[in-house]
């Protein structure tokens, strides 16, 4: 029950649990500055891994490292060029111009949502699975509001997302309710009720009020005008909307009673309770909330990105959501940056695709392989040799339900 | 819904009165009240005539003659067993009740089937052999899993290992042969779960976040793999010769079930095998006893002088054994060629088995089984097109909630499942 995410701190001298809220500024930095180190060793190591399998996938390269012995230089400046090129078009296609920086910034969007439920839940002590059935509850509900209904101009994209938020509550609430009810492991409800939500979504594109006039396609119109997130800065709105939001999680999570409940309860339910707080509340509410979160998500593929509804309309955003969170270190703030990062590898390896022919996949694999260091920081520490701050130990987390 | 007020009103009477227990007849007597409903209502709107049963596939060798039973009728007694010994079993507690659960959800089957094929040609066909294949890669999944969370290490990258392994079973099967794709499919399931060891009980890594991020890196490098084969060379590198079904003598000729269960392809064989190894290895060697004794308390094993970590290592290890062969039959084992995310969420299903089957390898298995009947009943009903393939398709999904949520509730993993050993 209590997977301790992995809120800790490398080296938290306030304490485990709330990371040093600006008391100080100075000490807050050198707080913060083994995990900013610990989190830059990660990303690069992750992204020396890449440069292998970019290596690997370079003909032009691969055939002059079949002669290394003979002459290795060839081979070598072979290599680099096709690294320096991939990574070259992965960040100019990320931030390298107007356009590619709202790109990364809108594909940042519904990461920040999914990720800040992801991470709430987590702080709660929930392994929420579930962000991408939320997000199509979501999504859906968005996209049915939107191209069905006829409503005056701001009213109409205010209804669509309401709509989306209380169905993704609805959905993640189910978890919730189920979980404090009978018991039943979260992670099991929330894979499942992701495979039932495409399940329906697939089932209402067969139905004619969800699909496109004149068309047997599974694929709904896209939403009217008037319920699309206006452009601001070159960004559409539901970017502002998700730095909002994030807001609100911290305010909630640090600055409020249910926050703290919540992060009582996932630190230890017991404990919480023997307190006289209720544990099935802040389950419940924590899912109702998390589901908002993803249900937003959802919206912001459907009013912000101006997608159609289909059956892949939450692509892999629900599960990207989670290594988001995780490695924001399911902190507000964390998600935020840690969804930018992700926004970018994936706009710039768009990029990467068509300028170099490296395979989009890249972008996933760096994404695992980044998370995956920041949750062994030992293996980090070992291989850059960071000394030590706290004596190699790292989040030990607790299993299925102690 | 009047089970559930009797059951409410009835619970103070009880010799014990057991907060606990009252929940959980709520919940059973809620779950009963509402499929009786269901019943009720399928009863009311059955057509009326016969429904067929053919024991045998059209394909085999013997051919048994369909039994055949009047649809409305068949469907008033289902309805009469579910309400009847529904009521037991909410009153009923241990085995007793779930034997009664059982045939309650048997008889809700049998009027479901009633009244989805009253007035149709079709027979209901044989769901034997396709329940097999669905719930093979499952049953190895779930061995996998049950070998690493005895031993502590909980297993959620199920689902990678099958992907890897059926990458590699793939390109080994077509480079090398295909039962060499076997061996390539266990040895990349190794691999996945040597990180997963590695990163667990080296570095002492959140288990759950692992689990997930080896999914994700699993199926980010597969299909990076997968786009550096050229539209050329599919051909040559990711092409693998499917298994074919062998017959074993004797076994094979048995009716009804022999052709099912022992005309089968190699890898299915395996499956039974590793079903016997597993539990075999878990409870009955001396092996078997020191994972159980690394997963429940690792801390007393330590003083007796067992290795924990070196114990946790072997079970993973030998648990990506056969979660690769999982993985190998989504490629040699049925449909050939490695496509991205070809196992579609299998390993995730493989896991709920394993929770549903309390961790336990033939629970894990009867779970797993029963994932792949409701997956081959969906497949057969899609035929009749009586409910929409969408819905039909989320109740695999709902099945496994109600199962959970209604039923198994709060199952004890190993008490140390998941927690990093550091010697203190």
């Amino acid at each position: 029950m209590n997977e301790q995410a992995k809120t800790e701190q490398p080296a938290p001298s306030d304490g485990p649990g709330e990371p040093p809220v600006a008391r100080n500024a100075v000490a807050n930095l050198s707080a913060y500055l083994p995990t900013v180190t610990l989190t830059i060793a990660s990303i690069v190591l992750a992204l020396l891994v890449g440069a292998v399998l970019i290596i690997v996938s370079n003909d032009d390269a691969l055939s002059k490292f079949s002669y290394f012995f003979s002459a290795p230089l060839d081979g070598i400046k072979a290599g680099l060029n096709a690294v320096g090129d991939a990574y070259w078009a992965l960040l100019k296609g990320s931030v390298g111009s107007g356009a590619a920086l709202s790109g990364t910034l809108e594909k940042a969007a519904p990461l920040i949502c999914g990720g800040l439920g992801v991470s709430l839940a987590f702080r709660a002590g929930l392994f929420n699975i579930g962000a991408q059935g939320q997000l199509i509850a979501g999504a859906t509900a968005a996209a049915y509001v939107g191209f069905t209904w006829n409503l005056p101009v701001v009213v109409h994209l205010l209804v669509a997302l309401i709509a989306a938020l209380v169905a993704g509550g609805v959905w993640g609430g189910i978890v919730g309710l189920l979980k404090a009810q009978t018991g039943a492991h979260e992670v099991i409800l929330t894979i499942m009720l992701n495979y039932v939500a495409v399940q329906i979504l697939r089932w209402l594109l067969g139905l004619n009020a969800f699909q496109a006039p004149g068309s047997d396609n599974p694929t709904s119109p896209v939403v009217d005008s008037d319920a699309r997130f206006p452009q601001l800065f070159g960004v559409h709105l539901g970017f502002y909307v998700a730095v909002l939001a994030a807001v609100g999680v911290w305010w909630l999570l640090s600055r409020t009673t249910l926050g703290f409940e919540m992060r009582a309860v996932g630190a230890n339910p017991d404990a919480a309770r023997t307190a006289g707080m209720s544990v099935a509340k802040a389950y419940v509410l924590a899912m109702v909330i998390a589901g908002l979160l993803a249900g937003l998500a959802g919206a912001q593929q459907i009013v912000g990105h101006q997608d159609p509804l289909t059956d892949g309309i939450a692509g892999s955003i629900g599960f990207d959501s989670i290594t988001v969170a995780l490695l924001g270190r399911a902190t507000p703030s964390g998600t935020v940056l840690a969804a930018l990062l992700f926004g970018a590898l994936q706009s710039g390896g768009i990029q990467m695709q068509a300028a170099t022919g490296t395979p989009l996949s890249l972008s996933t694999v760096l994404q695992a392989l980044i998370v995956l260091f920041i949750a062994a920081p030992a293996l980090v520490r070992a291989i850059v040799r960071i000394r030590s701050q706290d004596g190699g130990g790292t989040v030990l987390a607790k299993g299925w339900n102690a | 819904m009047s089970t559930v007020e009797a059951t409410a009103a009835d619970a103070p009477a009880v010799v014990v009165r057991n907060p606990v227990e009252t929940r959980r007849r709520i919940r059973v007597g809620v779950i009963v009240g509402i499929s009786a409903l269901l019943m009720l209502w399928m009863w009311v709107t059955t057509k009326s005539g016969d429904v067929s049963f053919a024991p045998t596939s059209p394909f085999d060798e013997h051919q048994l003659s369909p039994i055949t039973f009047p649809a409305q009728q068949t469907a008033l007694i289902s309805l009469l067993i579910m309400v009847g010994l529904g009521l037991a079993c909410v009153f009923t507690r241990g085995a007793v009740a779930a034997t009664l659960g059982f045939v309650v959800g048997v008889a809700f089957l049998l009027g479901f089937l009633c009244w989805a094929y009253a007035g149709q040609p079709l027979p209901i066909t044989n769901p034997l052999q396709g329940t097999l294949s669905y719930a093979t890669p499952l049953i190895f999944g779930a061995m996998a899993g049950a070998l690493g969370e005895r031993a502590g290490v909980i297993n959620i990258a199920i689902e990678g290992q099958f992907l890897a392994g059926a990458f590699a079973a793939s390109v080994s099967a077509t480079v090398f042969g295909n039962y060499m794709g076997l061996i390539g499919g266990a040895a990349a399931g190794v691999v996945i779960a040597a990180l997963l060891a590695l990163f667990a009980i080296r570095y002492l890594v959140n288990q759950i976040v692992l689990g997930v991020v080896l999914v994700v890196f699993a199926g980010g490098i597969t299909s990076f793999l997968l786009d550096q084969i050229p539209q050329d060379k599919q051909l040559t590198l990711n092409n693998p010769v499917v298994l074919q079904p062998k017959a074993i003598p004797g076994l094979s000729n048995i009716p009804v079930v022999g052709p099912a269960l022992f005309t089968q392809t190699v890898l299915v064989y395996i499956m039974y095998a590793s079903v016997v190894l597993v539990t075999f290895l878990l409870f009955e060697t001396k092996w078997g006893l020191r994972v159980r004794a690394v997963g429940e308390h690792p801390t007393a094993a330590d003083t007796v002088g067992i290795k924990v970590k070196w114990v946790r290592w072997q079970a993973v290890l030998l648990g990506g054994v056969f979660a690769g062969l999982g993985g190998a039959f989504f490629t040699v084992g049925t449909n050939g060629a490695f496509d991205k995310d070809v196992s579609a969420g299998n390993g995730f299903i493989a896991l709920a088995a394993l929770i549903m089957g309390r961790w336990h390898p033939i629970g894990a298995t009867l779970a797993a089984l029963f994932f792949g009947f409701v997956f081959q009943m969906q497949n057969q009903l899609q035929l009749l097109q009586r409910i929409p393939s969408e819905l039909l398709g989320m109740t695999p999904y709902i099945a496994t909630v109600i199962a959970v949520a209604g039923f198994v509730g709060r199952v004890r993993p190993p008490a140390a499942d998941g927690e990093p050993y550091v010697k203190g």
